[in-house]
């Protein structure tokens, strides 16, 4: 027979508002099993802590039930606690009075009730606790970086300075990301590849860093500290090892219709291509959707002027196989689709850009060399409307936008107005938004300038619908503050799209079992303590993939990312969970079920030798796991059909006696 | 399968078209329009007298009446729609306006159990435009249709939600199921000018003159409407591109139109 303690915490008013701790304290101390019960105002403080501590040693306690907020929190202060009183941390319960309890509650009659219930609950399964302990694994001294935009190129260099191994796999031919497009950026208006190309050549010359270019990751197994991916290298056509990057392919390509797609489509490019002039590695890649000689065997042009001898039609994709201990989430976002807003009338008039296409329209190395003219017909503009929240802040519009705001296109927008009007003074520039949200260090600053300095007009309302006439923009819309209806003709209008993660993001948070929330987004382990991290364990976040971000954040949480890469691969062993599942072999009749369910590849067959009747050996397929493998989900429990499966700390018998409890 | 349907008074004088061929395309699809056999006006213009219970009573017993049969109620005339829906809405959302009209109800309480859908709505998500698609014998052969939603469909938008009030796509979709090729057209769901035009025609020729020409402008054959109020605008206005119902244009492409 065990001998509880039961420790019920108040939680300053958290708990005892809406539950009377006295009574649930007093109604547990009747529990089978318990020889102690108290209740504290805060159980997790230093003062708390040492009630506990003192309990185990007065009433020799060999299990704990501490009746607290969730175990999410406290699981850990509590097992560390017991642990430093001599008792196995496996003997501790919690049994979640608060997110479970007295916050959902407002009655203190219902609230008691049920806290006594839960607490109940937790005594029935301690007592049929057995201490348990962690076995150990090595770790893989390399991380994988998914993703090298800013957020992937930051994290990535952060970890190799300090002397692991890194590799990026990144799908497109450069790395570089969004930012690589971008012309300035705010608040300081610093020119984005200046501050941005250095960084890529670090990371090529990073002795420790590995990239993987033009690549996905295709599988990922095992698990933290122990990871096994296979990245598909794609078919880029071109001897990486080979190629010089001199360009000369890509100025004698013949076929020269191939939308841009580093300018959003607003200038072409050659089947064999680099993306841009800084781009790492700097190696041509053949677009074998427009590739003459690959689609027909007729051209070969490429091939003939290559001095290096570096094109090759035969490429396959390949798969690599590596071992890494930790895996980074830089998957960063893309503007969303205006297919749906027609009243914007994108589609209809090029003249109506996204800001991400104006940022190339205003870069020197864009479509038009830095020359603001209008897509349509080049003439210069003289009225530019800018439209901020498209598809942002939808409330009532899930379908079409998001519900969140982007965060990022208010500083974007000002930074466009201002530029405009510093280069083009002839110009009138109108901004329409729901709010001017410009938290962030000197950002409040920009704007104002923006709106004071260069006279950008910020109208406050939406904008209805662009109407194009002639060869102008018809825009109507509402003027909140003056409380009437404004048209305006515009040369130009920007719209502030949106921003989503990468379609990628979905498919590669599956391979990881890393969680997501409605809109795609990664969620992190702790929203305020964690939040660089999966809560899977050793996936960790960077940039734009786990919410919006501008630059200064997504290089923070970069390199805080690579912080916590650093303290997982600087330990040479990892405790493992021993809440892991083991067979009872003497049940087990070798059906596979359990193998077959099994997400973690952790279950593999035995033939063993067993003592049969009369002194005679029967040799039995049996199921095995691997401890070091098993993440402890409890499928195969539920699959085994002759109940040998079991998962430590979670038997079926202790379940069992949980529901029993619940129902008494 | 049967429908509740309430026509409304324009339907059975000068909206003939709307009501006729809204029984025949129906009928090829597969569905019948049970015509309420009491059915009184639906009492107008929701928005205009919101806090009115009596000219609300008609449209209940309408909803009622649905209710007992345990059928979507349909209607065609985009005011209508707009007059039942709301009142649902009112009655199914504000203990006030309830309490009040089932002051009036003799036989029996209203609770807002009935669902009120839109002919097109009937279209899109009951039948479907792969069904629609099926029927057409006469396709529109790229016809280029101007789809005019006015106001009444559409908004408010959150009472409505037939579609996007921004950038509606329910005709234009219906329209590409019959084969013709809708227009992108900014102005679809402007102001025609509506009851203005009993005081002031001019104003509402304005309105409905810059519809027209917008859908001109962006290359439209016809104009294709619901309702029977922006209709008599939009003819009315000096324009001479042609405004149909959505049903004749249905109608033209199952081949029943006469």
């Amino acid at each position: 027979m065990q001998r509880i303690g039961v420790f019920v915490c108040w939680c300053g008013s958290n708990i005892a508002a809406t539950v009377d701790v006295e009574a649930v304290s007093q109604a547990l101390a009747k529990e089978p099993g318990v020889v102690h019960s108290a209740n504290y105002q805060y159980m997790c403080s230093q003062a708390g802590q040492d009630l506990i501590r003192a309990a185990i040693k007065e009433h020799k306690l060999t299990g704990i039930v501490v009746c607290s907020c969730s175990p999410r929190m406290h699981e850990m202060t509590f097992r560390k606690t017991a642990e430093s009183a001599g008792i196995n941390p496996y003997m501790v319960e919690i049994a979640n009075i608060r997110e479970q309890c007295s916050w959902i509650h407002k009655d203190i009659l219902t609230g008691t009730e049920k806290a006594i219930v839960l607490g109940r609950t937790a005594i029935a399964k301690v007592n049929l606790n057995a201490p348990l302990t962690a076995g150990e694994s090595p770790v893989t001294k390399r991380a994988l970086v998914i993703g090298g935009g800013i957020a992937g190129i930051q994290t990535a260099l952060d970890i190799a300075d300090a002397g692991f191994e890194v590799d990026i796999v990144e799908k497109n031919p450069t790395i570089g990301g969004k930012m690589a497009q971008l012309d300035k950026t705010f608040p300081t208006l610093d020119c984005a590849a200046c501050i941005l190309t250095p960084k890529m050549v670090d990371v090529a010359q990073h002795e420790k860093i590995r990239i993987f270019s033009y690549s996905e990751v295709a599988a990922v197994k095992g698990f933290v500290g122990n990871f096994d991916v296979t990245i598909k290298k794609k078919a880029r056509y071109v001897r990486e090892d080979v190629c010089t990057g001199c360009g000369l392919c890509t100025e004698k390509c013949p076929v020269k219709k191939v939308p841009n797609e580093f300018n959003l489509g607003m200038d072409t490019r050659r089947a064999i291509y680099i993306p841009f002039a800084q781009a790492v590695p700097k190696v041509a890649t053949i677009d074998a959707d427009y590739c003459n000689m690959l689609k027909n065997g007729k051209c070969g042009v490429c091939s003939k002027v290559c001095t290096a001898k570096a094109i090759d039609y035969e490429q396959k994709d390949t798969l690599i196989e590596e071992k890494y201990g930790a895996i980074v989430v830089a998957t960063g976002f893309n503007p969303i689709s205006m297919e749906k807003f027609d009243e914007y009338a994108y589609s209809q008039s090029k003249d109506v850009v996204t800001s991400l296409e104006f940022e190339r329209i205003m870069n020197a190395a864009g479509p038009t060399q830095g020359k603001l003219v209008r897509p349509s017909d080049g003439k210069h503009p003289h009225t530019l409307v800018f439209v901020q929240c498209v598809g942002s802040r939808c409330a009532n519009c899930a379908e079409k936008g998001k519900e969140y705001c982007s965060k990022i296109c208010c500083m974007y927008t000002a930074k466009h107005a201002m530029l405009t009007r510093d280069k083009y003074p002839d110009t009138d520039v109108y901004v329409f938004y729901i709010d001017v949200r410009t938290p962030g260090k000197n950002f409040d600053e920009f704007y104002r300038r923006a709106a004071e300095e260069y006279g950008v007009h910020y109208v406050k309302g939406m904008v209805g619908k662009v109407m194009p006439e002639g060869d102008k923009l018809m825009v109507r819309a509402s003027d909140l503050i003056a409380n009437k209806q404004i048209n305006i003709a515009a040369d130009m209008v920007i719209l502030a799209a949106a921003i989503e993660p990468d379609k990628s993001a979905r498919s590669i948070a599956t391979m990881l079992t890393a969680s997501m929330d409605t809109n795609d987004f990664f969620t992190e382990a702790h929203p305020k303590l964690r939040p660089v991290e999966s809560p899977t364990a050793g996936i960790f976040l960077s940039g734009a993939c786990q919410g919006p971000k501008d630059i200064p954040e997504t290089v923070a949480q970069a390199g805080a990312a690579a912080a916590k890469v650093i303290g997982l691969l600087a330990k040479d062993k990892l405790k493992g969970n021993p809440c892991v599942a083991s067979s009872n072999e003497l049940m087990c009749n070798g059906c596979s079920s359990c193998e077959r369910v099994c997400p973690y590849g952790a279950i593999s067959y035995v033939d063993k030798e067993f003592r049969g009747p009369n002194r005679t050996v029967l040799v039995r397929r049996v199921a095995q796991v691997n401890p070091a493998v098993c993440q402890g989900c409890g499928a195969c429990t539920v699959a085994c059909p002759s109940g040998a499966m079991d998962l430590k700390g979670f038997a079926t018998k202790q379940i069992m006696a949980e529901v029993d409890a619940i129902c008494k | 399968m049967k429908v509740t349907y309430f026509p409304g008074c324009t339907l059975k004088n000068k909206a003939k078209q709307l009501d006729i061929y809204g029984h025949k395309c129906a009928k090829a699809l597969g569905v019948e329009l049970e015509e309420i056999e009491k059915w009184q006006c639906c009492g107008g213009a929701f928005t205009t007298s919101s806090d009115e219970i009596a000219t609300k009573l008609s449209s209940v017993r309408a909803l009622k009446e649905a209710e007992s049969k345990n059928q979507p109620l349909v209607s065609l005339c985009s005011a209508c729609h707009n007059v039942l829906k709301q009142t649902n809405h009112a009655i199914q959302t504000n203990e006030t306006f309830r309490a009040r009209v089932n002051n009036y109800m003799a036989d029996g309480e209203y609770n807002g159990g009935a669902k009120v859908m839109h002919y097109l709505e009937l279209l899109r998500d009951v039948i479907g435009y792969d069904a629609v698609k099926e029927k057409v014998v006469n396709a529109l052969n790229g016809k280029k249709v101007a789809c005019y939603y006015g106001c009444l469909l559409l908004r408010p938008s959150k009472v409505m939600q037939m579609d996007d009030p921004e950038n509606p796509q329910i005709m234009e979709n219906l329209v590409r199921a019959l084969g013709g090729e809708p227009i992108l057209f900014p102005y679809k769901n402007e102001c025609c000018g509506a009851y203005v035009s009993f005081e002031n025609k001019d104003y509402t020729a304005v309105k409905s003159g810059k519809i027209c020409n917008n859908a001109t402008l962006n290359g439209a054959d016809i104009i294709l409407t619901a309702c029977p109020l922006c209709k008599y605008n939009l003819e009315k206005c000096g324009s001479d591109i042609p405004v149909v119902y959505f049903t004749e244009l249905l109608a033209e492409a199952f081949g029943i139109k006469e």
